[in-house]
């Protein structure tokens, strides 16, 4: 009872093609043998996935392609998340906390019996790299969509997999690790490593303690500090000294083999740009490698794949260092969350040959028939404050939300839509943003604006810092390392920073917007008491003020087009002027540029999103900018640290402790009255000082519930 | 009654002030001989002394106060050169005191008058000049307050009062209380003919806190505007508390405590801004349809968020305003008296570009139960839509009135009457969307179909029961054990929109997402609606008595 793929599909290759980038835009070569998946090829009935968000998502929109039917699991609060709507059944697995549901494997079993789904696809994370789970899934018959046990355990462990793949050939990080006699010693260890060499005392954690060493002279002095060192502090002499990889990339390679003992590799992906280890911009392919390099690479992860008789698709990550020497960091034994870019160079569907593989069927391609075709790009769109670290986690509603799908070669991999809640439960990534391009530019470019058009209200998110990225010189160069963030930022991000150009487009939107505002407010449709007198007005005289710095502007109007005087430059700015759409296309002097209005108030408080950052800005008439230095100044009042209960009620529970940190909007406590549980939320991210309720506890409005620091 | 005593407390209280006031520098000579001037120059010359109110040094001081002067408030509410000066030549006629001297003559007196536009709609404005004998009330100042008014009452247009006065002009006695009552009259009978707002941009204290609170809005300006019956030092001597000028009377007191003021801004250009905008949601009379404007935002826009909002736990909360924002034109929503009685959210927004009334319970606050202040606040509400024939279009999501010894002893029975009142008397489109829960009186009360709503949607999650089901099955199976089985009954049989929806007691069960366009063509349909109410001199509306923490 197999199901068969759509063969109308099928004969259109390309538009599988155009399927993995969102929409049918692309056209890229795909090869001959490519044809023969759509022809009636049997796989499952019916698949469960065990996963939420995007990842189900994606793996349920191939289901739909291959005519396979669709089992969500999801959590109490997920019931009416995307990927429950999307599957053709769904069956809750347990409350919020992911230990008890998406981990529940109890619950995920008694869901795959009451269903009858055939194979599980685990999607990343979770149970995705679990044993445990892939076993109790071969105990009853059902197919896991992923390697066999023995090689997710092999490739768990750290220690082992490293062995196996010294043992397959693959490059590892040289090293020493035990008692070094004396300095000549630890000089003829450093040569048989290669310079550069990194020494530090073995029972030092992290990188405390650590030399870097160029020479053998340095080698001789880190030996004599890192030595005393170990004894002094440790009381252990033994010292370790490695290669040391400077400014290292993270590259990886896809891999993909069957169960008859055959794998390829689908190139690489560049994830080099990363904060606290995870990554923020995958590109593939990389600017860094040489076709032999990559060939090399991609046979060494190929052979390592072999070694654990790995089937399914894979991840061989890579540590390259500025020679292009590469060494072996991890292997991870699922699909990867930056797939679709491999997906968008190759003409593969990733999860397709997932779940061909895990019915038996052997791969479809050789080697040669491996293309790169074009260049993708990948941003992590995540509900996060990028200020804060490059990145702390924000949640909220999505009040307003609008992927950039208009755009061609934009593919958004997303599990959440307008009205969704990103909750503290679960990860705060929004989406997976791809662009395509022929070029890595032209790639890039449709990022650009791809970031300019995606519309997110109601969480913050890091736009901003995704959009600074892509046109950082140095990423643009390809001249990048997992140092990136901290070394371009040293001091945080801050946002872009305005050219004089940028500042006078900013203000000359402001301002016309500003205007075209104020002319809309005149117009009251077949009102006859509206006065007749009154000249329509030419031109402005306004008052922006931008980051502190106040600014002078003429404006006057030609139907839409407004021309803006700055300090005797001119800017002309035409536009639809839609003031509902949250989305402002402008053309700048003939330069197309698309901004969004996040706000606008009857003061004349405009925030501007313009090239992913939120600019604050306020347009006043000269005659209200000239009174305004009459205006008292106001400190503004804090009280984002005191959490008082806004209504007598009973205190059902505390969700934190003093000591813990807590995120803005993240629960603090619940309060019920009247049979309503009302949910008291951070006003700010902070550190909590004191808790002054507990569960049980009867309060009267404006008792004091929290402190927070 | 109380009304006059306060004004003659009023009076102990200002006295200091206005006598400082003109005990101040005589700012420019103003005496001059009829002789050696020429007519011309001589209006001239009073034209230009009007424009300079109670002098330059006044002016720099009320600047320094952080407020702006009375014509600077006018020029920056009105359109650019639309403002129209009546009265400029008037002065007070008081000849005691030593008040017929020359210097203390001002021309136009202590408050600017006239007509002007705000986005090209007619409007009457009074503005108070501080400056001027600290912006007292006196004869004259009144009648050209009456003037304004009388005129706006012939043509149709709203009143704008712009309130900076000390008080009552003390030096002219009983012609000052005469002023104030015939304003008081005015507003009266200006209720529900023109929309009448206040904005306290400075002290408003004894007998003038009347006008404000007759009108139909009263707005202020944070940390510099004042409301009230008896200032600090009296009250210390009366009553012996102690309390700060702010706490008793101020924004925050106002907004948040009394209820007596509708919403606060920043300051003076923040008020003056805001109230143009909120002007532009304004019919000129209750002659005139309800405004509309162009509109940018498509009228069937569909709204997926909503199709989530509501939580699957009817215990759980959700933000009305949500609900609001998403579904009104441009996400453009006015709210009136945000920061009281939270648990209903009322407000002006627009539908396809006209202006409407938003009403709603607000579920994120004491559950959005109705209580005294929730329901005063909404009536209030209500009253002015339909006077001024606003569409009125309701979110429900309400589980009953607050019951307790608070509300009862406060009178919820009468309050609670008011709201009742208000949406059964109403005669404009009346559009009611039961969001969630809408249980017993509370169902009734808010704009249900049995008081005469055009048009009333439930939302798949709506329940319309007399109440929740915990309760309900405690007194049904009283006494009898398997209590859970029938409450699950009882979910089962009024936890959803189908009782209500088989009597035709709502119209249509909606899709939420949908709720926008379904409205937007409701309102469409019923811009022509007729009806009228059987004839009565006035009706008798449970007006009465103080609100709930009285003193026993």
């Amino acid at each position: 009872n197999g199901s068969k793929w759509d063969l109308n599909l099928g004969l259109l290759v390309h538009r599988r093609v155009c399927y993995l980038l969102g929409s049918c835009h692309v056209v890229t070569t795909v090869f001959p043998s490519a044809l023969f998946s759509f022809l009636s090829v049997q796989t499952f009935d019916k698949i469960l996935i065990a996963n939420r968000g995007e990842i189900a998502c994606r793996v349920m929109k191939t289901c739909k392609k291959m005519g396979i039917k669709t089992v969500a699991v999801h959590s109490d609060v997920d019931a009416n998340a995307v990927h429950v709507k999307m599957a053709d059944e769904a069956v809750c697995v347990g409350p919020a906390p992911t230990s008890k549901s998406y981990l529940n494997m109890d619950a995920i079993m008694n869901a795959i019996r009451q269903t009858g789904a055939q194979a599980v696809h685990p999607g990343y994370g979770f149970l995705s790299e679990n044993k445990e789970f892939a076993k109790r899934l071969a105990a009853e018959g059902v197919s896991f969509i992923g390697p066999d046990t023995h090689a997710i355990q092999a490739m768990g462990d750290k220690i082992e997999s490293k062995l196996i793949a010294k043992a397959a050939k693959v490059n590892t990080i040289p090293g020493f690790d035990g008692v070094v006699k004396d300095a000549d010693e630890a000089v003829r260890i450093a040569n048989e490593i290669g310079y550069p060499v990194m020494i530090k005392a073995s029972a030092g954690g992290g990188g405390k303690g650590m030399r870097i060493a160029w020479n053998d002279e340095e080698t001789r002095e880190g030996f004599r500090f890192s030595s005393q060192e170990a004894a002094s502090s440790f009381g252990d002499d033994r010292l370790l000294i490695e290669k040391f990889i400077d400014n290292p990339r993270h590259i990886e390679i896809q891999v993909l083999a069957d169960k008859h003992g055959n794998a390829l590799w689908l190139n690489e992906r560049e994830c080099s740009i990363q904060r606290r280890n995870q990554k923020v911009v995958e590109e593939a392919p990389s600017t860094f490698l040489d076709p032999e390099t990559r060939r090399a690479m991609g046979e060494q992860a190929v052979s390592l794949a072999k070694a654990v008789n790995y089937s399914s698709a894979g991840t061989v990550e890579f540590l390259v260092d500025s020679r292009k020497n590469f060494y072996f960091l991890e292997m991870n034994t699922r699909l990867q969350v930056e797939h679709p870019i491999t997906e968008c160079i190759t003409g593969l569907d990733l999860v397709q040959q997932m779940i061909r593989i895990a019915k038996g069927f052997p791969l479809q391609h050789t080697q040669a028939e491996i293309p790169i075709n074009g260049w993708a790009i990948e941003s992590r769109v995540y509900a996060e404050d990028p200020y804060k670290s490059f990145g702390l986690p924000s949640i909220g509603r999505l009040s307003q939300y609008q992927e950039p799908l208009n755009l061609h070669n934009v593919r958004v991999d997303s599990g959440i839509e307008e009205g969704s809640d990103i909750s503290i439960y679960y990860d705060p990534m929004i989406s997976k943003l791809v662009t395509y391009g022929a070029t890595r530019a032209e790639a890039l470019k449709k990022m650009e604006d791809a970031l300019d058009n995606y519309v997110i209200r109601g969480v913050t998110h890091n736009i901003p810092l995704l959009r600074e990225i892509i046109v950082h010189p140095r990423f643009i160069s390809g001249d990048i390392s997992t140092k990136f963030l901290p070394e371009v930022y040293p001091e945080g991000f801050k946002g872009h920073q305005l050219t004089a150009t940028g500042r006078k487009e900013l203000l000359a939107t402001a301002a016309s917007l500003f205007v075209a505002a104020q002319l809309r407010a005149q117009k009251f449709l077949g009102d006859l008491r509206v006065s007749n007198t009154q000249q329509e007005r030419r031109s402005w005289e306004l008052c922006v003020e931008l980051e502190k710095g106040v600014h002078m502007l003429g404006v006057s109007r030609s139907g839409a087009t407004y021309t803006v005087e700055i300090d005797g430059d001119k800017l002309e700015v035409s536009s639809d002027w839609n003031l509902a759409s949250p989305l402002l296309t402008v053309t700048l002097n003939g330069i197309h540029r698309t901004l969004q209005c996040l706000s606008r108030n009857a003061a004349g408080e405009i925030s501007l999103q313009y090239l992913g950052t939120t600019f604050k800005l306020r347009v006043l008439s000269k005659l209200a900018a000239a009174l305004s230095v009459h205006m008292p100044e106001k400190v503004p009042e804090d009280t984002s640290s005191i959490l008082r209960s806004p209504m007598p009620g009973t205190v059902v529970a505390v969700s934190v402790k003093a000591g813990d940190t807590v995120a803005e909007g993240q629960e603090i406590c619940v309060i019920e009255a009247m049979k309503m549980q009302n949910s008291m939320t951070a006003a700010k991210t902070a550190k909590v000082r004191s808790v002054h309720c507990k569960p049980g506890e009867t309060v009267g409005e404006g008792d004091l519930l929290v402190e927070l620091e | 009654m109380a009304a006059l005593a306060a004004v003659r407390r009023c009076r102990v209280l200002l006295h200091g002030a206005v006598k400082s006031s003109f005990r101040g520098s005589p700012s420019q000579p103003r005496s001059y001989s009829a002789g050696r001037l020429s007519v011309q120059e001589r209006i001239e010359r009073k034209r230009q002394a009007a424009l300079v109110g109670g002098g330059q040094k006044r002016i720099d001081a009320q600047h320094g106060r952080g407020k702006l002067t009375a014509r600077e408030r006018v020029a920056l509410l009105l359109d650019p050169d639309s403002f129209v000066e009546y009265d400029a030549f008037v002065e007070h006629r008081c000849s005691d005191f030593g008040m017929e001297a020359d210097h203390n003559k001002f021309p136009g007196d202590s408050v600017v008058t006239g007509q002007g536009r705000i986005n090209g709609r007619l409007v009457y404005v009074f503005s108070q000049d501080f400056t001027v004998f600290g912006g007292s009330l006196s004869g004259a100042h009144a009648q050209k307050i009456c003037k304004i008014m009388d005129q706006a009452m012939l043509v149709g247009a709203p009143v704008i009062g712009l309130n900076d006065s000390g008080g009552a002009r003390i030096q002219e006695g009983v012609e000052s209380l005469a002023g104030y009552a015939d304003i008081f009259l005015r507003n009266v009978m200006a209720s529900g003919v023109v929309p009448q707002i206040s904005l306290i941009m400075g002290p408003c204290a004894g007998g003038a806190v009347y006008s404000p609170a007759l009108t139909d809005f009263t707005f202020m300006v944070k940390d510099t505007s004042y409301l009230f019956i008896t200032g600090p030092d009296v009250v210390k001597s009366v009553t012996n508390e102690d309390v700060t000028q702010e706490e008793l009377g101020g924004a925050k007191t106002h907004t948040a405590v009394s209820g007596v003021a509708h919403k606060a801004f920043e300051n003076d250009i923040d008020a003056l801004l805001n109230l143009r905008e909120f002007f532009n949601f304004l019919p000129l009379s209750n002659k005139d349809p309800s405004p509309v404007t162009e509109c940018h935002d498509p009228s069937d826009r569909l709204v997926p968020g909503l199709d989530t909002l509501v939580p699957l736990e009817s215990t759980k909360a959700y933000d009305m305003l949500d609900v609001i924002h998403s579904i009104v034109d441009e996400r453009d929503f006015f709210e009136i008296m945000p920061n009281y009685a939270k648990n209903i959210v009322v407000g002006f927004a627009r539908m396809n570009g006209r202006t409407v009334g938003i009403v709603g319970n607000q579920p994120k606050v004491a559950s959005g139960c109705l209580d005294i202040n929730s329901s005063v606040k909404g009536a209030r509400f209500v009253r002015f839509c339909d006077a001024f024939n606003v569409p009125i279009i309701t979110f429900v999501d309400v589980p009953g009135f607050l019951p307790g010894t608070a509300q009862e002893y406060g009178g919820i029975i009468r309050h609670g009457a008011k709201l009742l009142y208000a949406f059964a008397e109403a005669t404009v489109p009346k559009i009611t969307i039961i969001t969630r829960k809408a249980y017993g009186g509370a169902y009734d009360v808010m704009s249900s179909k049995h008081l005469r709503g055009d048009v009333n949607y439930a939302w798949p999650s709506a329940e319309v029961a007399v109440m929740g089901a915990k309760g309900a099955v405690q007194i049904i199976f009283r006494g009898k054990n398997n209590q859970a089985d029938a409450e699950a009954e009882y979910v089962e049989k009024f936890a959803n929109p189908f009782p209500a929806a088989v009597r035709g007691f709502v119209d249509d069960i909606v899709v939420p997402s949908t709720t926008r366009r379904r409205i937007c063509r409701d309102l469409e349909v019923l811009a022509t609606k007729k009806q009228t109410n059987p004839w009565k001199k006035h009706a008798n509306v449970p007006l009465a008595g103080k609100k709930g923490r009285g003193r026993r």
